[in-house]
Order: structure tokens, then C-alpha cells, then sequence
């Protein structure tokens, strides 16, 4: 069963040097509260994975992290959206690890699933060739990945019963429900904590059985007020 | 009309009724409001969702619900969201019948660069080299040549690779070209422009179709 403790507490259990997979795209499906905290507690030398870089601009969401000189590595699939990163890789303070966005999420479903590789077609005849071994199956030229798992996978989900069962909602699942399953110890913050049974078996994205802490972050309403506010930001709302 | 407006209603021709299409940013994607009545695609957003609308209107914003490039958007009816494992399956998969990238370079063997340009800029593949792998049409689209006149359309690509021999289509502002084994073919060129200014503006060899034609919009 999983534990409710507080921001403060789950945080506090990533050292520096730890390998921490965050969930979210660009913002959208982010631990936005477990993330202050590590800001916060000045946790360093991390190794940060992300399928792509913070929400575009930096400085919001896993931006946070970059920016205060945080993260020694990066594995994902893109950077170009958050400045600190970018600027990392340029002075060589951040080594990044690039992969094809599909690569990147198969390699962390892998871990999860116990398989021993991925093995894609996709990156053939490009720079990436110099990541992985090219083997050849059934005729065919293939990339071969190892998994990629981490210290702690830190997620999001909109609500979450005691049993650590979660239900996510919009596009937000992206990489959290992959990376559910492939931290040694898994964080899930949630808008609102529920009563078991509350929750319909098929609603369940990820089954409590691969969580381990859930802490309570920002209501749905303070976040689309946070949302809301980037986004008019940016011009992006009619 | 401007180089960006041809390329991109042109682009929107691409397309036929009930297609799986996936844009990549900027000309693919305006690509969007020019797709000619009749034709419905169904859209997919590489972070999750197929069958996705606009932007919603402010204080109607669902902070869970966003597109590849971190902007709100809305779900038209019948849409759907997954996560990203899924939605590779899909692009990789070869679910996707359709995809249009935006270009640095093309060459006349298919092989696209659209990633990289080293110790310049370098933001990651994204995922733009899975769709280049696994859709079942790979368009390429950018203006045909840089802002000193050189072509964009080469013998050979000289960038980092996306993908080698995957694109089927290359659209620019001055001309439209069909890629197969036997090379180029040039098939439409854009009004005001004789196949002399083509020639002229591109590098790679490549044929022209007995019946090559004027791009209309």
C-alpha cells in the first residue's frame, strides 16, 4: 500500500547524485510541488530524466532544476525549450544524453517490464547509431538500447486513493504511467487524495501496486490558475 | 502570398479524407487552416492525443491538457489521450499515415536533416525521427533555398541525419518534388516561376515529370 507523506518528507529522500525521472511534457502532467522542493533543498548533481526540456522559456516546471545548477546529466529527447539547459550543454556542465522521443520512453517501459533491450528501427543511419549497437534481426538493421531506470521516478496524477491507485486526466499520463513503473522508489503527487473504491478499476491509470509515496501538491484549481497565468503569458489562450 | 503561406497551402493538400496525420512545428502546422473542406484528418499530438481542437478560451484552460509544444489545447469529439509509450506505438508503429517535418536540408536519396547543426544549434530529435521512420508518408517541407540564395535541396545532405532515404515528398516555396528510388522528380512548380528558376535555385539532380504542373491553391 502507499504512503501518504508530505512534500517535505519525499523529497528529502533524494540524495545528490541520485538518478530522478520526472514525469510531465513541457509542463503538462509535472510534479510541480516535488520539484520546488528539490529547488529548495538544493539537491545537486543529479541525473535528470525527462523526455523533453522544461516548458518552453524555462524557468517553470523542471526548468527550476536546470536553472539553479541542480542537474549534472540529462537524458531525454529535446532541450531546445528550456534556456539553462541549452546553455549547460554549450559550456559542457550538463552532459546530455540524447534519444529518439519513442526510444526514450520504450528504454524506461523496458526497465519496467523486465525486458533486457529495445530494439528499434528508428535512428538508423544518423548520429544516434553512436549510442547504441546495430544488430541485425530477421534481415533487418535494428539500434539496440539497454533500459533505463532510475533512483526515483517522481510523478503526477490528478487524484490518488490510499491504495496508490492513480487516474490522470487530458494528456496528462505522457511519461508518467511508463515511469511508474521503472523508479526503485516512486513519488506520485496528486491534486486530491480519495477514499478506496471511489475510484472506477478502469478509470486507474497506474494500479497503486507500483507506488510507493503519495504526496498531495497543488488543488486542480490552483493549478489551472498557474497554467492559466503562463499560458496568457505566452499568448496562448483565446 | 509569402514563402511560408505557399509552403504551408500546399502542404494542406497533402492529405486525404480520414488519415492519421501527425505536423510537425511551424509551416506543417499552419498547414492546419488550409486543409480544403471535405478532407477530415484525424490529428495526432505526439504527448498524447489524437482528434485534438484549438486553443480553449481563457478560464477555460484544463491544465492537463496540452500539445507537443506546451500549448493548451482543446479534444474535439470522439478524441482520445494516451501515454507516451502508446503514442509511439502509434508513430512507430506505421499508424500514421501521414507526416510533414519541417527541413534544414533534403537530398535527392531521401535523406532528411532536421535536427542539428553542430555547435550551433542542437535541441534534440524530439520526436521527429521515429515519424520519419514510421509514418507511412514522410513530407518534407522547407523553403527551397537559405537566405544567401544557397539550395536547401542537395546532392547530398550536409548536416546530421534525421533519417536516411524516408522522404516521399519535398515541398518548397518554389517547387514540389516526388523522391523515390530512381531520385527526384520534379512535379509542380510554384506560379510565376518557370522550371529555369528551379533549376537555377537547386542543387540536387532530378527529373521533370512529363506532365509537371503549376502548384494551385
Amino acid at each position: 500500500m502507499a504512503e501518504v507523506k508530505t512534500v517535505q518528507e519525499c523529497a528529502s529522500m533524494v540524495a545528490d547524485g541520485a538518478s530522478v525521472m520526472v514525469g510531465g511534457f513541457l509542463g503538462v502532467g509535472a510534479p510541480l510541488q516535488m520539484i520546488d522542493q528539490l529547488v529548495a533543498n538544493g539537491t545537486k548533481e543529479l541525473t535528470l530524466i525527462s523526455v523533453v526540456g522544461s516548458y518552453p522559456g524555462g524557468g517553470f516546471d523542471i526548468g527550476k532544476l536546470t536553472a539553479g545548477k541542480q542537474v549534472k546529466k540529462f537524458i531525454g529527447a529535446h532541450i531546445g525549450t528550456d534556456p539553462a539547459l541549452v546553455s549547460g550543454y554549450n559550456t559542457g556542465e550538463i552532459d546530455v544524453e540524447f534519444n529518439p522521443m519513442g526510444t526514450f520512453i520504450e528504454r524506461i517501459r523496458a526497465a519496467g517490464a523486465g525486458l533486457g533491450a529495445v530494439v528499434t528501427p528508428v535512428g538508423i543511419g544518423t548520429e544516434v547509431e553512436e549510442n547504441a549497437s546495430k544488430q541485425s534481426f530477421y534481415g533487418k538493421d535494428y539500434l539496440v538500447f539497454p533500459p533505463l531506470g532510475a533512483d526515483f521516478a517522481i510523478i503526477k496524477a490528478k487524484k490518488a486513493d490510499h491504495y496508490g491507485n492513480l487516474c490522470y486526466d487530458g494528456t496528462s499520463m505522457n511519461t508518467n504511467t511508463t515511469m511508474a513503473t521503472a523508479g526503485k522508489v516512486v513519488i506520485a503527487e496528486v491534486d486530491e487524495i480519495v477514499e478506496v473504491g471511489t475510484l472506477a478499476p478502469n478509470e486507474i491509470g497506474t494500479p497503486g501496486i507500483f507506488v510507493d509515496y503519495i504526496v498531495k501538491g497543488f488543488s486542480t484549481d490552483e493549478r489551472k490558475a498557474i497554467f492559466g497565468e503562463i499560458w496568457q503569458k505566452g499568448n496562448k489562450l483565446k | 502570398m509569402n514563402s511560408r503561406e505557399i509552403i504551408a497551402r500546399r502542404i494542406a493538400q497533402e492529405f486525404n479524407d480520414g488519415e492519421v496525420v501527425n505536423l510537425g512545428f511551424g509551416m506543417p502546422t499552419m498547414a492546419a487552416n488550409y486543409i480544403p473542406n471535405g478532407i477530415n484528418v484525424i490529428l495526432q499530438t505526439e504527448n498524447g492525443g489524437l482528434r485534438f481542437g484549438g486553443a480553449p478560451k481563457a478560464g477555460e484552460q484544463n491544465p492537463d491538457l496540452g500539445n507537443a509544444g506546451g500549448e493548451p489545447i482543446t479534444m474535439l469529439p470522439g478524441g482520445s489521450a494516451f501515454d507516451l509509450a502508446f503514442s509511439f506505438c502509434i508513430i512507430r508503429g506505421g499508424h500514421v499515415d501521414a507526416t510533414v517535418l519541417g527541413a534544414l536540408e533534403v537530398d535527392q536519396n531521401g535523406n532528411i536533416a532536421n535536427w542539428k547543426i553542430p555547435g550551433k544549434f542542437v535541441p534534440g530529435m524530439g520526436g521527429g525521427m521515429d515519424l520519419l521512420v514510421g509514418a507511412k508518408k514522410v513530407v518534407a517541407a522547407l523553403a527551397h533555398t537559405d537566405k544567401a540564395g544557397n539550395s536547401k535541396v542537395l546532392k547530398s545532405c550536409t548536416l546530421p541525419l534525421s533519417a536516411a532515404g524516408v522522404v516521399k515528398r519535398i515541398i518548397t516555396d518554389k517547387a514540389v518534388f516526388n523522391v523515390s528510388s530512381k531520385g527526384l522528380e520534379l512535379i509542380e512548380i510554384a506560379p510565376g516561376l518557370t522550371e529555369a528558376d528551379v533549376k537555377a535555385a537547386t542543387e540536387a539532380d532530378y527529373q521533370v515529370a512529363t506532365n509537371v504542373k503549376t502548384m494551385t491553391f
